[in-house]
This record gives structure tokens, C-alpha cells and sequence, in this order.
């Protein structure tokens, strides 16, 4: 082959010749073919987006962030400094000393912890915690340190006035200086606590389940609506970003009908099966064994019942007031489906056989005749398979998470014609929302991966909030406002029966109903 | 290094211009799609990285100052990589750039026994990825210039 023209000619000169300007810019045209090849990609892109988004209708805004808490200070009683009431009283902008000393510890050792900074920054809800009351004394200590800890320091930080601890929650509610309590005890303290503090005409902060027993909710919501205090329950999925588009999905009827819909608990440690750790101070002289039982059966003190009271009926809701519950309120958010015509549960003690008495494997299904709706909800408290919470619906399918992913049905009759046409691929998601992204009709395969294992929004320069922070803050502001929370006692009172009726199906081994006239569980 | 007066055949030099053109094409289309989508950012894929070197990537992703450097290094490095590439302009040092983001891309990702990524491989790679040929490919085209011949750096390099 020749090769005489391929090479820079040595000392051919300055000249520019024809040659030189042909060969020197031979290649610019695939620029042009580069810039054209974008073109028509985005373009096509930008239709597919458009006639989706036309087709669904979707807002594409992200729920805006909440104004600043003002007026009023209140001043609020907690109840129960257990694992979940350091958690609320964090969301509150109070922690131990110690405990923000191991937050800092943690973001020096990994720049990715976030959580002293997240606690640093949460808004300040202009609240006080004025009383506690934790009947382990080791708890009820701490938690006064805690509530002193108005400037949100590590040891050796500059601390508030010294807070009351009380021995009893009826005293605690009882202070002139208690406008709204937090509830943090275990199950079986849930009703008679907020039943005390309606009747004081203090506001209610109550974690989830409502209630233990049937009778008693009944009780409670009474007290509640007669004293009109402001009530919450702690389900702090409904400040979930993801949940509230979702709820747009199914009100702009996106999904088409939804028969089936499947929601889980996926858990695989000793302590997501409750079996916490039990703490060296603990002895009959450092805890008020007596009140710790209150309405239960008796039974001798026993450390383990006391830390890990969630594995026992005589305390506990188990997996139905526990984790269903969680499951339940989002899908009640939803799809507002009220407490359902039946309930049937199965289940057993299978792996953590430890003389617990509530199941570790729970299975049940809810109908809902009136929606034409089936909900399945399976536990597992051994394998950590993530199954995530599915809505099934004829025309798209939704799964539900941190990440909220639309996909159409391939037999769906409302996109039929567009799944014809290509504009709607049934493997590809119509609708996506990542928080913290923004909600998209068309995301890349890489983000919706990366969003999925959470590596996308908790590490962004932007602020993360926690829900449950949210959660509290809505309670608080209406307090200031007269207005009603979301998780209000009516919403309570449809997730307590819920739970009940499953919790009464798995020990009566049978299907029990709900008489909507007489608003009772038939078993 | 230096790489003295090349004779090549005509279709030597066609093959190392298709090569260098479309490796060009692959950094200039990838630079593009991230120059046009406003979201996006490296974090997710520095933060998904495994292998020796994982703690750096990662600390990369931790701090807003060198992750908005990355950021742009991935926009307009791929950009004008991929343009000098394409154009045979400056092709050398595109070519050396070209490699280091590669080599960046490859500790990060490293096709290695036991690890796992979060976005799915379209093939099967051990030690040998498509990231590893593209360096390499790279490496021989920064030893066998064209741009002197098919390119601008005809009209810079003149003598």
C-alpha cells in the first residue's frame, strides 16, 4: 500500500495547503453527527416524558418543606425513655450528652455519619421537656440529663435547669407544668396513659399501637374526642415523602382498580425480634416492678420480660401492633380504607424459640369487600428478603418505599394504546420518585439502582430530615393551632382494631369479622 | 517519550483514526448526557465503589468541595477529552486524559473476585473490563499519533 501522503511531510514549510486543510478537518463532521445523534435522543426523550406525564398527571413538585414552628412554647412530659423514647426525644432536639459524644465519635471516625450534624441542624420546635418519668431509675436519670440538655451538647456542655423526674406517669400528667405528654411505654401502658392525660386535658404524643386490649380503645377514643386534646400516633410514615405521592397515584387513578396488595416486615437480628439488650443496673431495687405491670397478669420479676416485653401477649401486640400496624397506616393513608370487613392470620413461633409467646412468622390477610381489595401482609422475623410493600392495580403496579416506582402492566386496558404505540414500555417505570430528585416519568436505570439502596438522597448536600422529627413537629404546630394531626385518633382507632382483629384471628385460629353498625370485632 | 515520524499505510492510518474517533465518540456522548441532565451528579456511583481503593471514593463523595470538582471533571473532562479525540486536537494529552479518568473508573469499580455493584454488569468481565480496553486502547493510540496527519494538530504541530 502507498503510504506517501499519510505523513507530515518533514520541512514541507509553513504553507497551508489544500491537502493539509483537508485531512487536518476530515474528522470534524462526526461532530456534527455527535451534536445531531444528541439532538434527536433528547428530543425523543423530552416527547416520551411529556406524553407520559400528560397521560398521568402527576405533579412534579416535592412536598414543600414545612415552615418554622412558631408561637407559644409548650412544654412536654415524657413518658418511657426506652429505645423508642430517646428516639422521640431526639426528634424533640433532645439527647443524653453521651449519647451526642457518640454521635461526634462517629462522624470523626466516618466523615458519612451524619448523625450529630442531622441532630445540629434539625429545626428547633420551641418545645421544653419539662417532666419524665421512667420507672428503672438508671433510664429516669438519664432521661432528666437529657431534658437539661438544651443546647444539644456533648459532656461537658453548658446544661439547662435540672427537670423532674416523677415515679409515676398519673403524677407526671398531673403537673401544672406539663401542657402535652409523650407516650413511650410499653403496649399495655398505651391506653390507660392517654386516657389519663385526655381526661387531664393534656395533648398526646402516643406511640403506636393505640392500644392492648379491644375494650380499652373504645375508652380511648372517647376520652380523646371528649377532652379535645390534640392527638397523634406515632406513625411517622405518613410524613413520608414518597407515601404522599403515592396517595397522588391512586387519587388520579394512575394504578386503574386495585385488588391485591401486599405489604411486609422483613427482619433477621435478635433485636429487630426484640430481644434487646438487658442492662447491668437493672434489679428489683432500681425498678417499680408493680407499675411496670399495671393492667397485665401477674407475674415475678423477670429482667427479661422487662427489656424485651414486645415477646410476650401479657405486654405486647406483638407482630400485628408491632410492624403490621406500620404496614397498615401507610396503605390507610393511601387508599383510606377504614378498618376491614375480615381478618384471618396464621403463624407460629418457629425460629426465635425462646419462650416468647407472640409469633415470629405472621401471615395475614385483610378483606375489604367494599374497595374490592385483598391485603396481604407476611412477617418474617428470620430472613431479611426485601419484599418491600406492593399496590397491584390492572393498569400499573407500585412499589412503595423511601423510593416510590410506578410501572405499567402489560395487559393494562387504560395504556393500552400507548404500550402499542412505544411511548410506554411496561418494563420500564412511567413514574418514579426519589426524594431529595424530584419526582421524573422517565429516570435514568443508574439513579433509580443508586436511590434504591439509599445512596443517593442521604448523602446530598441538602438538609435530611427525619420523619418521625416531622411526625412530632405536626403534632406540636397543631397544638399551636387548634388544628387535627393526620395520624388522629380516628385513624388510631381504625389501626388498633386492625391489629386486633389480626392479633384475635391468629389466637382464635380463625376468621373474625367486623361489625361496622355496632363497631365490634366478631370472633 | 518520544514518538518520531510514523509511516503508516493508508489503512493503517484509517483503523487508528476509527479507533481514536470512536473512543472520542463513547467520552463525548457520555460527557453530554451529563452536561444535559441538571441532576446529575458522581456521588452515587463514588459512594457504590469497592476494592483497595473504595475508603477514597468515597471520602471524595463525603466532601462537597472535591465532589463538585469531580462532578465537573466527569462534564467537561469527558467533553473535551472526547472533542480532542474526535477533532485530533491536542490528541496526545487527550489520550493521557482519557486514561486517567479511566484508570479512576477502574479502581473504583474493579471487575474483582467477590465484589458487587450496584448497577448490573451487561457482561461478564474478571479482572479484564471493557474500562481496562478502553485504557488500553488509549495507551497504544498515544504511541501511534494520527492527529498530526488526520486532524487539527496538523495545522498546530506544523513544522
Amino acid at each position: 500500500m502507498e503510504d506517501k501522503n499519510n505523513n507530515i511531510p518533514a520541512g514541507s514549510g509553513s504553507k497551508i495547503n489544500r491537502r493539509d486543510v483537508l485531512k487536518g478537518l476530515a474528522t470534524v463532521p462526526v461532530l456534527g453527527a455527535v451534536a445531531y445523534g444528541v439532538y434527536k435522543k433528547k428530543n425523543y426523550e423530552r416527547f416520551l416524558k411529556i406524553t407520559i406525564a400528560d397521560e398521568l398527571g402527576m405533579s412534579r413538585e416535592e412536598p414543600v418543606a414545612p415552615a418554622k414552628s412558631e408561637g407559644k412554647e409548650i412544654r412536654i412530659g415524657l413518658i418511657g425513655y426506652g429505645i423508642r423514647g430517646k428516639q422521640l426525644a431526639k426528634a424533640l432536639g433532645f439527647a443524653h450528652p453521651t449519647m451526642v459524644d457518640s454521635w461526634i465519635e462517629a462522624a470523626q471516625k466516618n466523615k458519612n455519619d451524619l448523625r450529630y450534624a442531622d441532630f445540629k441542624a434539625q429545626d428547633d420546635l420551641n418545645v421544653r421537656i419539662t417532666a419524665v418519668c421512667d420507672i428503672f431509675d438508671t433510664y429516669g436519670t438519664m432521661a432528666q440529663e437529657m431534658a437539661a440538655n438544651i443546647n444539644r451538647e456533648g459532656t461537658g456542655g453548658k446544661m439547662g435547669e435540672p427537670v423532674k423526674r416523677y415515679l409515676n406517669y398519673k403524677e407526671l400528667i398531673a403537673s401544672p407544668d406539663v401542657d402535652a405528654v409523650v407516650i413511650a411505654s410499653p403496649d399495655h401502658w398505651h391506653g390507660p396513659m392517654t386516657i389519663e392525660a385526655a381526661r387531664q386535658g393534656k395533648h398526646v404524643y402516643c406511640e403506636k399501637p393505640l392500644t392492648w386490649t379491644v375494650e380499652e380503645t373504645y375508652t380511648v377514643r372517647q376520652a380523646v374526642r371528649e377532652s379535645g386534646v390534640v392527638f397523634q400516633l406515632g406513625h411517622q410514615g405518613r410524613q413520608t415523602d414518597a407515601y404522599l405521592k403515592a396517595q397522588e397515584a391512586v387519587e388520579k387513578g394512575v394504578l386503574g382498580p386495585i385488588n391485591l396488595i401486599e405489604v411486609t416486615t422483613n427482619r433477621n437480628d435478635p433485636n429487630g425480634a426484640w430481644v434487646y439488650p438487658i442492662h447491668k443496673d437493672a434489679s428489683p431495687e432500681t425498678i417499680d416492678w408493680e407499675q411496670f405491670i399495671g393492667p397485665a397478669p401477674w407475674h415475678d420479676f423477670n429482667l427479661e420480660r422487662f427489656f424485651r416485653w414486645r415477646c410476650w401477649w401479657d405486654y405486647s401486640t406483638g407482630l400485628s401492633g408491632d410492624l403490621l400496624t406500620h404496614e397498615y397506616d401507610a396503605i390507610n393513608q393511601i387508599l383510606k380504607l377504614g378498618i376491614p370487613h375480615s381478618a384471618m392470620s396464621t403463624g407460629g413461633v418457629y425460629f426465635f424459640k425462646d419462650g416468647r409467646t407472640v409469633p415470629d412468622v405472621l401471615t395475614t390477610v385483610f378483606e375489604f369487600p367494599k374497595h374490592d381489595l385483598s391485603l396481604l401482609y407476611s412477617a418474617t422475623l428470620s430472613s431479611q428478603m426485601s419484599r418491600g410493600k406492593r399496590v397491584m392495580g390492572h393498569d400499573a403496579y407500585m412499589e412503595m418505599g423511601n423510593t416510590l416506582t410506578i410501572y405499567a402492566d402489560p395487559r393494562s386496558t387504560r395504556y393500552a394504546e400507548k404500550i402499542k404505540q412505544g411511548i410506554i414500555k411496561p418494563d420500564e417505570p412511567i413514574y418514579s420518585y426519589i426524594p431529595g430528585k424530584g419526582a421524573d416519568t422517565v429516570t435514568s436505570a443508574t439513579e433509580r439502582y443508586f436511590a434504591g439502596r439509599g445512596l443517593l438522597y442521604t448523602y446530598r448536600g441538602g438538609k435530611r430530615v427525619d420523619t418521625t422529627h416531622l411526625h412530632m413537629k405536626e403534632w406540636i404546630d397543631c397544638i399551636r393551632s387548634g388544628n387535627t394531626p393526620s395520624c388522629n385518633i380516628d385513624q388510631g382507632f381504625e389501626e388498633a382494631m386492625t391489629a386486633h382483629m389480626g392479633t384475635l384471628s391468629y389466637k382464635h385460629r380463625k376468621q373474625v369479622f367486623w361489625d361496622e353498625e355496632n363497631e365490634q370485632i366478631i370472633v | 517519550m518520544t514518538v518520531k515520524s510514523c509511516n503508516y499505510t493508508t489503512c493503517q492510518t484509517t483503523w487508528l483514526v476509527v479507533l481514536r474517533v470512536a473512543i472520542g465518540w463513547h467520552f463525548l456522548y457520555e460527557g453530554l448526557t451529563k452536561v444535559v441532565n441538571p441532576g446529575w451528579s458522581a456521588v452515587g456511583y463514588l459512594l457504590d465503589s469497592k476494592g483497595w481503593f473504595a475508603p477514597v471514593f468515597q471520602a471524595m463523595a463525603a466532601s462537597p468541595g472535591v465532589l463538585s470538582a469531580v462532578n465537573f471533571m466527569n462534564q467537561w473532562g469527558l467533553v473535551f477529552i472526547g472533542l480532542g479525540l474526535v477533532l485530533g486536537l491536542f490528541t496526545r494529552l487527550a489520550a493521557w486524559s482519557g486514561m486517567l479518568l479511566l484508570a479512576f473508573y477502574y479502581l473504583s469499580h474493579p471487575p474483582f473476585v467477590g465484589l458487587n455493584y450496584a448497577l448490573p454488569a451487561e457482561g461478564n468481565y474478571f479482572i479484564v473490563d471493557k474500562v481496562m480496553i478502553e485504557f488500553i486502547a488509549l495507551g497504544a493510540l498515544s504511541l501511534f499519533p494520527t492527529g498530526k496527519t488526520i486532524g487539527l494538530d496538523r495545522f498546530i504541530f506544523r513544522k
